[in-house]
Parts: C-alpha cells; sequence; structure tokens
C-alpha cells in the first residue's frame, strides 16, 4: 500500500505541473535572455536559469506537459487499437481472426521497437505527434496480448453462458461483460506503458527526434545541457531527476493499483 | 521436436520477409530525391538521371526491393550515397564497436543481477531484499542516456578517471575497453535491475515448489537447494528475459553512441538520417532488425531444448 501513495504523490506532482502549465508558468520559457543566463536559484528564478537563461523551474514544468502529452496518447493510441483486437480475438477463440491478431502482434514484438520509433520520425519527420505514432504503435500489441490473455478465461464461465443463451452476439457480450472484467488488468498495464512511454519521448528527443523547438521537452533539455556540461552539471541534472521522480511514481502506482485491484496478488507483497 | 522447430524456422523467414519489406516500404516513403538532394538544386536533369541510375534508383519498386534483398542476402548492403563506398564496408567499420559494447553490457548485466537477484531470493522480505527491489525500482526508472550523462559527470568531469567521449580503436586493446567502460554500464543499469527482480520472482515461484519441499526435507541446506535446484530452474525465464534485453541493448546502443560520440551503428543511423544517406539507414536498420529476430528464434530453440515440457 506504501508503494501505491508513494507513487501516487511522484506522478500526481508531475501531472499536476503539467497541469498548470498550461494556464501559469513561473517565468520565461520561450524568450533567450542571454544576460541573465546560468543564475543559480534565487526568488525570481527558483531553480536557476539555462545557458539561455530561461527559466528551469518553468521549463521543467512545461517538459512535463510535452512527457505527459506524448505517453498519454501513446497509451490512448494503444489501448483503443489494441483492446478490442484483443477481446476480438478472445471471443473468436482459434479462429483465422485470432491467429491473425496474435501472430501479428508477435510481429510487432520481435522488432527493436526504440529503432524502429526512430526509423518513423526520421521518415516522416521529427515531430511530437510522428513521436506518439511511433510509441503508440508499439503499444497496440502490448494491450491486444494483455486484453486477450483476461478475456480468455472469463468466456468459460458461466455468466458469458448466460449472456449467450440471452441471444447476446460476440461483440456485446465482449463489451458489456467481458470488459469490464479485464478493465483491472489494463488499468495496471495502461500505467506502466505510460511511464515506458514517458522514458521512450525522453530518448525520441534526447536524440532530436521528438518535439521540436519551440516546445519544451524533458530529452532535448538533457541533450541542450550535455554540450554543458562542464560549465553547468546542474542543468544535466535537474531534468533527468524530473524523469526519474515520474517513471519511478508511475512504476510504483502500477505496482500498488495491481496488488490493489487483485486481490490474489496482496500475500506475495512483501 | 522437429515439427515445432520447422514451424518456429518458418516464421523465423516470414518475420525477415515482412520486416524486410516494412522497412524499404517506409524508406520509399521519404519525400525528395536522393540524386536531386546531392547534386544541388543547379543539377542538370541529365546528370540527376545518371546518378540515380548508379545508385540503384531506377525501375519498379518491386525490381528495386528484390535487387536490395537479393543484395542482402549476398552481404551486399548497397552503396552509401554520401561516401560512394560499399555500406558493408561502413558496417564492419562500425560494428566492431556496437557488438563489443553491447556483449560487454550483457556481460556486465549478468554478472551484477545473477547474484543481486540470489541474495534478494534468499533473504525474502528480509533488510537485503528490500534493498534490492527499492534500489532496482530505481535503476528501471533511470533513462539510461541520463545515466550515462551522470557517469561522465562524475568520471569524466569531476574524477577524470575515464574520456568523456570518443574510441581510440582496438590498436590498443585496454584503451578501447577502457572507453567502452562507461557506456556499458550505462546500458548495462536498467537491464540488471530488470533481470534480478525477474530472477528474484523466478527463485521464489520455484522455492515454493515441491521439490524444493523434498530437497529440503532430505536434510538438504537453504543454499544447497537454492543453487542446486531453484537457480536451475529459474534460469528458463531468465534466458527468456536477456534474449529480449539484447533487442534493448542494441537499440540503447544507438543512443549511448551518441552520449559518448561511439563511431557505432547507432552513429552510422543517425548520420544517413542527418545525411539522407538512406540506403544506410535502410540497410543497417534491418540488421538491427534482422539480429533481434534471430536472437529471439534461438531463445526460443534454447528454450525448449533447456524445458522438455516445451518440446511437444
Amino acid at each position: 500500500m506504501r508503494a501505491l501513495w508513494i507513487g501516487a504523490l511522484l506522478a500526481g506532482a508531475a501531472g499536476l505541473a503539467a497541469l498548470v502549465s498550461l494556464v501559469w508558468l513561473p517565468g520565461e520559457v520561450a524568450r533567450v535572455d542571454v544576460g541573465s543566463r546560468l543564475q543559480g536559484m534565487s526568488a525570481s528564478h527558483w531553480l536557476g536559469t539555462d545557458h539561455l537563461g530561461r527559466d528551469l523551474a518553468a521549463m521543467l514544468m512545461a517538459g512535463a506537459r510535452t512527457s505527459i502529452a506524448v505517453a498519454l496518447l501513446a497509451v490512448g493510441i494503444g489501448m483503443a487499437f489494441g483492446v478490442p483486437l484483443g477481446l476480438l480475438a478472445a471471443a473468436r477463440r482459434g479462429s483465422w481472426l485470432d491467429e491473425v491478431v496474435m501472430r501479428g502482434n508477435d510481429l510487432i514484438f520481435a522488432f527493436p521497437s526504440l529503432v524502429i520509433a526512430i526509423l518513423i520520425t526520421a521518415v516522416f519527420g521529427p515531430s511530437a505527434v510522428n513521436a506518439i505514432l511511433a510509441i503508440g504503435l508499439f503499444n497496440v500489441p502490448v494491450f491486444a496480448r494483455v486484453a486477450r490473455g483476461g478475456a480468455l478465461p472469463l468466456w468459460t464461465l458461466d455468466f458469458v453462458a448466460a449472456a449467450r443463451v440471452a441471444g447476446k452476439g460476440a461483440g456485446l457480450i465482449s463489451v458489456q461483460h467481458v470488459l469490464p472484467n479485464v478493465a483491472n488488468l489494463l488499468i495496471v498495464q495502461a500505467t506502466i506503458q505510460f511511464s515506458l512511454g514517458i522514458l521512450a519521448e525522453a530518448a525520441l528527443s534526447y536524440v532530436g527526434l521528438g518535439a521540436q523547438p519551440p516546445t519544451v521537452s524533458w530529452g532535448r533539455m538533457l541533450a541542450e545541457a550535455q554540450t554543458m556540461i562542464y560549465v553547468a552539471p546542474m542543468l544535466a541534472v535537474l531534468p533527468g531527476v524530473a524523469i526519474v521522480g515520474t517513471v519511478l511514481g508511475l512504476n510504483l502506482l502500477g505496482d500498488g493499483l495491481r496488488d490493489l485491484l487483485d486481490p490474489r496478488l496482496r500475500r506475495g507483497r512483501a | 521436436m522437429l515439427r515445432a522447430l520447422a514451424f518456429r524456422a518458418l516464421s523465423l523467414g516470414l518475420s525477415l520477409v515482412v520486416a524486410s519489406v516494412v522497412i524499404f516500404g517506409m524508406l520509399q516513403g521519404v519525400p525528395g530525391d536522393p540524386a536531386a538532394f546531392m547534386l544541388g538544386t543547379g543539377a542538370r536533369p541529365d546528370t540527376v538521371a545518371a546518378l540515380r541510375a548508379e545508385l540503384g534508383l531506377e525501375g519498379g519498386l518491386v525490381a528495386r526491393y528484390l535487387d536490395w534483398v537479393g543484395g542482402l542476402l549476398r552481404g551486399d548492403l548497397g552503396v552509401s550515397y554520401t561516401y560512394r563506398v560499399p555500406v558493408s564496408g561502413l558496417v564492419l567499420d562500425r560494428i566492431g564497436v556496437s557488438a563489443p559494447l553491447a556483449l560487454y553490457a550483457l556481460l556486465l548485466t549478468v554478472v551484477v543481477a545473477i547474484p543481486v537477484g540470489l541474495v534478494a531470493a534468499a533473504n525474502r522480505g528480509g533488510a537485503a531484499d528490500w534493498g534490492v527491489m527499492g534500489a532496482t525500482q530505481l535503476g528501471i526508472a533511470v533513462p539510461n542516456f541520463w545515466f550515462a550523462m551522470l557517469l561522465v559527470l562524475l568520471f569524466a568531469v569531476t574524477l577524470q578517471w575515464f574520456s568523456a567521449g570518443g574510441f581510440p580503436g582496438w590498436g590498443d586493446p585496454l584503451a578501447a575497453i577502457k572507453a567502452l567502460t562507461l557506456p556499458a554500464v550505462a546500458l548495462a543499469l536498467p537491464q540488471a535491475s530488470i533481470l534480478a527482480r525477474v530472477l528474484r520472482s523466478a527463485l521464489l515461484d520455484t522455492l515454493d515448489a515441491d521439490y524444493v519441499r523434498t530437497a529440503r526435507a532430505k536434510g538438504l541446506s537453504r543454499r544447497g537447494v537454492l543453487l542446486r535446484h531453484a537457480l536451475r530452474n529459474a534460469l528458463i525465464p531468465v534466458l527468456t528475459i536477456l534474449g529480449l534485453q539484447f533487442s534493448f541493448l542494441l537499440a540503447g546502443a544507438i543512443i549511448i553512441e551518441n552520449v559518448f560520440f561511439l563511431p557505432g551503428l547507432g552513429r552510422l543511423i543517425f548520420q544517413g538520417i542527418t545525411q539522407r544517406d538512406l540506403i544506410v539507414v535502410q540497410s543497417v536498420t534491418m540488421l538491427l532488425v534482422a539480429a533481434v529476430i534471430c536472437v529471439t528464434f534461438l531463445v526460443e530453440v534454447a528454450y525448449a531444448w533447456a524445458d522438455p515440457r516445451l518440446r511437444r
């Protein structure tokens, strides 16, 4: 239970920073002010400024917005396509449809995801949208697999048989009876994919293939800081701490939710 | 066993074919003509046409695809648009950095993860277990390129034990290994964290099994049971994860090579992207994907060999 609370706190802090950044930022993120560059912490710049005089605290908050938006939309894509595919495959277990869906998933799994994501963003141009599509594509088979795995045993249960006797079709049963029972699994998986998405977004924007300027992102802050590592090491530390805090929070939240939602696992929490 | 192997081999072949079609198709979708790009805006149309022919850009999509795949099978990866040299030569130069880096990282991963996982499982619920679980939770959350930057900050900038990047070549093997050490450590940290956790939970699963209780009842010590019975059975999931990790190490190496300015395959891909040297991107990506698909295949075969229950 402790993991759940620490996780919720860390992930919630990042989420709150992202939300607040939509309406208010503690400083300038777009305007270059070389006169006040590389300042230390002060009342006007809580965490100091970077090599272009931009406010670090404000940049971290704006970066949270980019990371969370990209990862969240990528999870959305994965669920929107993966869950129906997985439920369909489970409803038609053993049919050619099931076979096609699962083999297609195996195929996507066989690809090194980051290599293909790099390829996608390189071919179609670096942008936040292409990063979302690239990360989202690899979320599809994950959700399809979890949805199918969770749904398969349900199809043998009495309440599904009762729904069938009542004349409901496979689609309706999947939505009304199967989906609510696999929702737990999907929520936990979504948390994990969310945290992986944040890591992937950071890596893509670090190599210049994610969100483009003037959009602020944690990955690009790190890339810029790397050239300044001898002069201003703090610039290389803070965005990383933000990434680790968010990812750690989401992972702990995922673990905590799994324990909370699945009573069978509560035994082995130690 | 033979049938299962044949089925696996078939699916391996199919994966490779689909991968090649996807990669080829994607790079054909890139807007712009490489020949026109290379010659600049003032080039005469017949010069561009001649260069197009030289680069193998003439002909239909299917013919060019078959040409490319046929070349790959013969070890001909095409000719780099930028350097005008065979891509296979560029790859051979670079693979001498990327492959040792990935293997070095894999070695570190195993050497760290196995004792750590064993200690955590042996002290289930104890202080050591909590420490390992906390540390590995953190290790998973750290992006390896950022960890690499922290290593540079500590060992290159502050302590000055290592250089911040670059690669001296294999002429001096000790210097080469030293140059690969920080990148390998950075790559290994998240992978070792994952592997240690997998090993711990696999060990805990086997420790609950009947044969372990029997071995204990026969008078074998806890440590003896852990090493002789539990570890052997726990190695099956560990092997699977190791196979998967190869794919992450390859992809991770692409990023890490950029942090340390290592002249490996990852840098080659990025140079290809920025210089629009698409044949380099296409062939090197295909090589990486093929390597991952083949390793996955080998792991599945090894898995079936190690676990008689899967030999159906």
